[in-house]
């Protein structure tokens, strides 16, 4: 069943469909431009790297990608750069993305479900109105849920960050699974209804075990856009102990100025890290996530 | 096990669903799994924004009452602070020139990689990377590096040319352009969209222009540009409204000052700093409002302008 329900159900791109084909001349130029372009547009990045591993004397004098003389000690002075480690401060980052994740995944998989297989008065008039907070820029409700959290004893902990998520705020990922679910046929929660399950039943038995690639997308991206995030820790952490990666990064700047760029460079890097990795681990999922859904960041 | 189970439900002319007889679809199931998603609409979203818009017709500072002060705020934004007038410039200045380049180099590198070539999801790959960690501090801190005077552009250029270059990001008059360059740097995921797009365009079109004689450039002006249009218009939507909300790269760049001398004072920064800062939670509630109102204006333009550029089919 599975395969004739999934192959229904997964997201993929169609065959690669091009244009007719090219003369090998402007195959050619065509390849010339694109390794030049994506030379280009990863070198910085590459740098970066490279300048980690280098002592600091050489970042200013060598555009080069090889240090001649590779050396750690950028990576040993940063991560105990600030009065707290970067390795806690990554432990952060680690729970609050990982709480994100669960929260998304938990509440606008039970949203989605319900705008698409419950039937309930003002279903409709719901659905339009989280299509509404789709579109509406953060900024007009930061305060006063700032006012909130401060009033509820919230602020410098990780629970204005984590706990919206569990109320389904990220409307993104309720459309998403809204998208997915629609595509799952209704003859198996109909199946199931014959065989005496309820909504909560259908829900775990059927619709959550086909929409893995759903689940999987929605828990990427959470992962990646919180462990990016840079506002809402700005605003909500207060003590360094508390700080994300992030934080700590950009607090590393002040407090080293330009006087250590070996040191940000290494930090820099263990920063985005776990987002090459998981690039590399899911760079179909997520391609064919922005593809399909037109998501963006 | 489903193979069955669904053909004999295929089979049936009664089908539980039709006719709203939707036995276990009662309210009840239906408020229950909608449950955290309405406590999350009353209490973050509906709420706050109602808040928001009273607070901006108030002096609050987060501590003490709420004055009220009618549309004071407002009309100070719009007649008496030369900073939110930069702002505005500078935010426009950005989302106008990232905006179109940004849609330029995703098309054009888009429509490159859609001409059969081999290794297409490898360059996809490459030029999608950017997308994903160009939001981060990181990326930030190494853009401050890149353009400083003594950064890694400014080598290379001496080296390649022994041209001695300014320090990009401490001269008002370039470092916005900086900023710029980091977004369009980050065109890979609308890049991704229109590969998306163009993989729609049925391909006997392009052979019956061909076989009318149309050359390539001519059905990439035919052809090509209008069957893209509402994917350009969806880019162009999304993009723009993100280019007004962003932040982090402008605040680590200008270590959240905006300058120098607020030439990389976006909005948001701005806002960040009547907030936060200051704590003019009433005052910078009313430029919020105004930031939404530009969003919704330039948005409910888009679709008021699409019927006469987008192309649908029918």
């Amino acid at each position: 069943m599975t395969d004739a329900a999934l192959s229904t159900t997964t997201i993929r791109p169609r065959a690669d469909a091009a244009e007719p084909s090219v003369s090998p001349w402007t195959r050619a130029l065509l390849y010339a431009l694109l390794v030049a372009v994506s030379f280009l547009m990863l070198y910085p990045l590459l740098w970066m790297v490279a300048s980690s591993f280098k002592p600091d004397s050489e970042i200013f004098t060598s555009t080069g990608l090889i240090p001649t003389d590779p050396t750690v000690d950028a990576y040993r002075r940063g991560w105990s750069g600030l009065s707290v480690s970067f390795g806690w401060m990554f432990f952060n980052s680690l729970v609050i993305s990982l709480l994100v994740v669960v929260g998304n995944l938990f509440s606008c998989s039970m949203a989605a479900y319900a705008f698409t297989r419950l039937r309930f008065k003002g279903r409709g008039f719901w659905f339009t109105l989280m299509l509404g907070t789709l579109m509406m820029p953060q900024h007009a409700v930061l305060i006063p849920q700032y006012v909130l959290f401060l009033k509820l004893g919230w602020v410098n902990s990780i629970l204005p960050l984590a706990v919206p998520k569990f109320l389904a705020i990220d409307a993104f990922f309720i459309f998403l699974m809204v998208q997915f679910f629609r595509g799952i046929p209704r003859e198996l929660d109909e199946a199931a209804i014959m065989d005496g399950c309820g909504p909560l039943r259908i829900f775990l038995k059927v619709i959550l075990p086909l929409s893995t690639p759903v689940l999987a997308t929605a828990a990427v991206f959470s992962f990646i856009w919180t462990w990016d995030d840079f506002f809402a820790p700005l605003i909500y952490l207060n003590d360094i102990e508390k700080y994300t990666a992030q934080l700590g990064l950009r607090t590393f700047v002040d407090s080293t100025g330009t006087s250590d760029w070996g040191s940000l460079f290494a930090m820099s890097t263990l920063t985005v890290l776990p987002i090459f990795i998981l690039f590399i681990l899911f760079q179909r999922l997520l391609i064919e996530g922005i593809a399909t859904t037109g998501m963006k960041r | 096990m489903v193979g069955e189970g669904t053909m004999s439900t295929l089979g049936t002319t009664e089908r539980p669903v039709a006719g709203g007889r939707f036995k276990f679809g009662d309210s009840l199931a239906g408020y229950g799994f909608l449950a955290p998603w309405l406590v999350g609409f009353f209490l973050l979203t509906l709420g706050p924004a109602v808040a928001s818009f009273y607070l901006s017709l108030t002096d609050y500072s987060g501590l003490g009452a709420a004055n009220w002060v009618g549309a004071e705020n407002y009309v100070r934004i719009a007649t008496d602070d030369p900073r939110f007038w930069t702002a505005m410039n500078v935010t426009f200045t950005f989302v106008l020139l990232s905006v179109p380049l940004k849609l330029i180099f995703a098309l054009a590198v888009a429509v490159a990689l859609n001409r059969g070539l081999e290794g297409l999801s490898f360059f996809r790959a490459i030029f999608y990377l950017p997308s994903l960690v160009g939001g981060s501090v990181a990326v930030a801190v190494l853009w401050r590096q890149v353009f400083a005077g003594d950064g890694l552009l400014n080598q290379a250029l001496n080296m390649l040319f022994g041209f001695e270059g300014p320090s990009w990001i401490s001269n008002p008059s370039t470092s916005l352009y900086t900023l710029v360059l980091l977004a369009v740097w980050q065109f890979g995921s609308s890049m991704i969209i229109f590969l998306a797009g163009l993989r729609q365009i049925p391909q006997d079109m392009y052979e019956a222009a061909s076989i009318d004689g149309a050359g390539k450039t001519r059905q990439f002006f035919k052809i090509t540009l209008p069957l893209l249009t509402p994917v350009i218009f969806f880019n162009a939507v999304i993009l723009t409204i993100d280019a007004f909300k962003a932040f982090t790269s402008a605040f680590v760049i200008s270590d959240g000052t905006g300058g120098p001398i607020d030439s990389t004072l976006f909005y948001t920064l701005y806002l960040y700093q009547e907030a936060f800062t200051n704590f003019r939670f009433g005052y910078a509630s009313a430029l919020a409002w105004v930031l939404v109102l530009i969003i919704a204006f330039f948005t409910a333009m888009s679709f008021l302008t699409a019927r006469y550029w987008v192309h649908y089919d029918d």
